[in-house]
């Protein structure tokens, strides 16, 4: 029996035998933890507009952007919000809380190699795909947009 | 008070079933979160830059927002708006000037708890 | 020292270990090794400013531990061989500074246990040396930085996934002719890949190789498990146990009762470590701790022990390389 045929039936045999997380329970929570994530800058939300109701939808927007990072920052330096992770899943790391979560806790973990290559240099290792490809996307999308727009 | 509550109850659901999906695919596939953010993100820029997801953070608020679709969808958007008031710098920086504050606060806020903050070993 | 078959070496006259002792974390404590573990620190920064400096303190605590309890002075030991999991294996090279005594790096990631024992029952039995001591740990932390991600960073385990051990593991052996249990054979492994891609699921990428490694053995000796009255992989954990099992029934060799894994005994089902534990100082701190106490009761006359490492770095998974494992086998009679 070659080697590839041989690799193939073992990583098929290896699929079934390895336990799946149970997917109904995971679901559920992620359901829980995103939604209520979202709940709470709705609130937020809510709580501007009542006190300044002239404040534009956007500038809104980004201060609920604001008040979950910097929250979900405090409680990664307090070493909770992995436990929230390990509960929620997805319903955690989907929500703009997940890209504040993976600054963070690069950044703390990473300062004992230094502030310049430590913290400097390593801080976007997990969030760095997220950002390089907004960033790319966003100008592709720009420049489309731009060039259709001179016709 | 009626409003509000089914406002609530829009923005949960909107932003559970987001999560959920993104969890379904991270249980049935071997696809790693970061490349989930990455998908999710690629999805909202798509929408975004059809003007499609604006429907949904209309209909729920931050359930359409706060996810990562949201961040892609005010990038795209961010880049179109700068297209039509900056030219072709608008289009270049715009996407970056709508989600600036964000990422300015992650990082800024990240580099001061680093100072004062040490891992801990998981628990469990 | 002769050749027994393909892979086997058979000592002439076996190599006393004459002392071994663990550290282990308080996790490890909890376990259900807890009465074999005596000593454990709840400090896991070990006072230490950084993880790497605490895996440091660790194994030279453990070190200087047995020689103190033993009356050993460090002069008098010809060799220090040993091994850990991080990278260019910082953490025994900066305790070998320490130690000041000549210095092999043995690395084979959670087989150098067994790889550090193999060599050096070699050393000693072709008469080279007269003491060399042994060692193998690893840290949860360090491991997790190194291999994973950031500690606070949020994510979820895979149920197939393993638990790095915090703890360590050193043993002294020694050619003069004691009651001690004694390393009488000796088996080198192959390195075995069956195209496991998944850095989560080490049990299924190392069991090809622990089963390659005793299959050949027992072919070697002419022997079968019924044989031996222990034998004990290293950290394939409750999957990649059941794997071993079935992948040596496919070949005929058919394991009982007397066969455990200690990755898979190290930690309490409860403890949420998925399949269990894993890492260098799983195999180092079971074998010291639970097996090494056990053959000098003489509760166990003949143990195999097959410590399993994944030879991989995440550079090379990265690049989509499969994870390439091996296993050494050594054989230790009461």
């Amino acid at each position: 029996m070659n080697k590839n045929q041989r690799n193939a039936d073992y990583l098929i045999y290896v699929e079934n035998q390895s336990p799946k997380s149970g997917w109904f329970v995971s679901l559920f929570r992620a359901f829980i933890m995103g939604g209520t994530i979202c709940c709470f800058g709705q609130m937020i939300s809510d709580v501007l507009k009542s006190f300044y109701p002239t404040m534009n939808l956007l500038t809104v927007g980004a201060w609920v952007n604001i008040v979950v990072i910097s929250l979900t920052i405090f409680l990664t330096a307090f070493g909770v919000f992995d436990v929230l992770a390990k509960y929620g899943g997805a319903g955690t790391f989907i929500p703009i809380s997940g890209f504040a979560n993976s600054i963070a806790s690069c950044a703390i973990e990473y300062k004992k190699e230094g502030l310049v290559f430590g913290v400097g240099a390593k801080m976007f290792y997990v969030a760095g795909p997220v950002l390089v490809n907004g960033v790319a996307y966003s100008m592709l999308v720009g420049i489309i947009y731009f060039v259709v727009s001179l016709f | 008070m009626v409003s509000n509550l089914l406002m609530y109850l829009k923005v949960f659901f909107v932003g559970g079933v987001i999560c959920s999906i993104a969890e379904l695919i991270l249980i049935k596939t071997k696809i790693t979160p970061a490349r989930i953010l990455v998908l999710f993100l690629m999805i909202g820029a798509v929408l975004g830059g059809f003007n499609l997801w604006n429907y949904v953070v209309e209909w729920a608020g931050a359930g359409a927002t706060l996810p990562i679709i949201g961040f892609g969808n005010s990038l795209a958007k961010g880049a179109i708006e700068g297209a039509t008031s900056g030219g072709f710098f608008g289009a270049l920086g715009g996407g970056l000037m709508a989600t600036s504050a964000g990422i300015s606060v992650s990082i800024g806020l990240s580099y001061l708890v680093c100072l004062f903050s040490s891992s801990k070993t998981k628990k469990f | 020292m002769k050749k027994q078959g393909k892979q086997t070496y058979v000592l002439s006259s076996g190599v006393s270990i004459v002392a071994a002792h663990t550290l282990v974390g308080t996790k490890e404590k909890h376990g259900p090794l807890a009465n074999y573990f005596k000593d454990y620190f709840t400090d896991d920064t070990f006072g230490q400013p950084t993880f790497e400096k605490a895996e440091r303190e660790m194994l030279l605590t453990t070190i200087t531990e047995m020689l103190k309890k033993n009356k050993i002075n460090i002069d008098d030991i010809d060799i220090y061989i040993g091994g850990d999991i991080l990278n260019q294996l910082v953490t025994t090279n900066y305790v070998a500074e320490q130690l000041q005594i000549p210095f092999i790096g043995a690395y084979s990631a959670c087989s150098s246990v067994t790889e550090s024992i193999a060599l050096a029952s070699a050393l000693i039995d072709g008469n080279f040396c007269g003491k060399i001591l042994c060692s193998a740990c690893s840290h949860f932390s360090t491991a997790e930085r190194q291999y994973r991600f950031p500690l606070e960073f949020g994510n979820q385990r895979q149920a197939y996934s393993q638990w790095t051990v915090t703890g360590a593991g050193c043993m002294l052996l020694s050619k003069e002719d004691s009651a001690c249990p004694k390393v009488t054979k000796i088996c080198f492994g192959k390195v075995v890949d069956y195209g496991v891609l998944d850095l989560a699921n080490m049990g299924a990428a190392m069991a090809p190789a622990a089963a390659d490694t005793l299959h050949t053995f027992f072919i070697d000796t002419n022997t079968t498990p019924t044989d031996y009255d222990l034998i004990a992989t290293g950290d394939l954990g409750k999957l990649g146990s059941d794997i071993f099992r079935d992948l040596l029934a496919k070949d005929g060799i058919n394991l009982g009762n007397n066969y455990i894994d200690c990755g898979h005994m190290i930690f309490n089902e409860d403890e949420q470590c998925m399949q269990g534990g894993s890492g260098a100082g799983c195999s180092a701190s079971v074998f010291s701790g639970y097996i090494y106490t056990k053959l000098k009761e003489k509760k166990f006359k003949k143990v195999l022990l097959l410590a399993t490492g994944a030879l991989m770095s995440t550079t090379t998974n990265q690049q989509g390389d499969s994870i390439p494992a091996i296993s050494h086998l050594i054989m230790v009679e009461a």
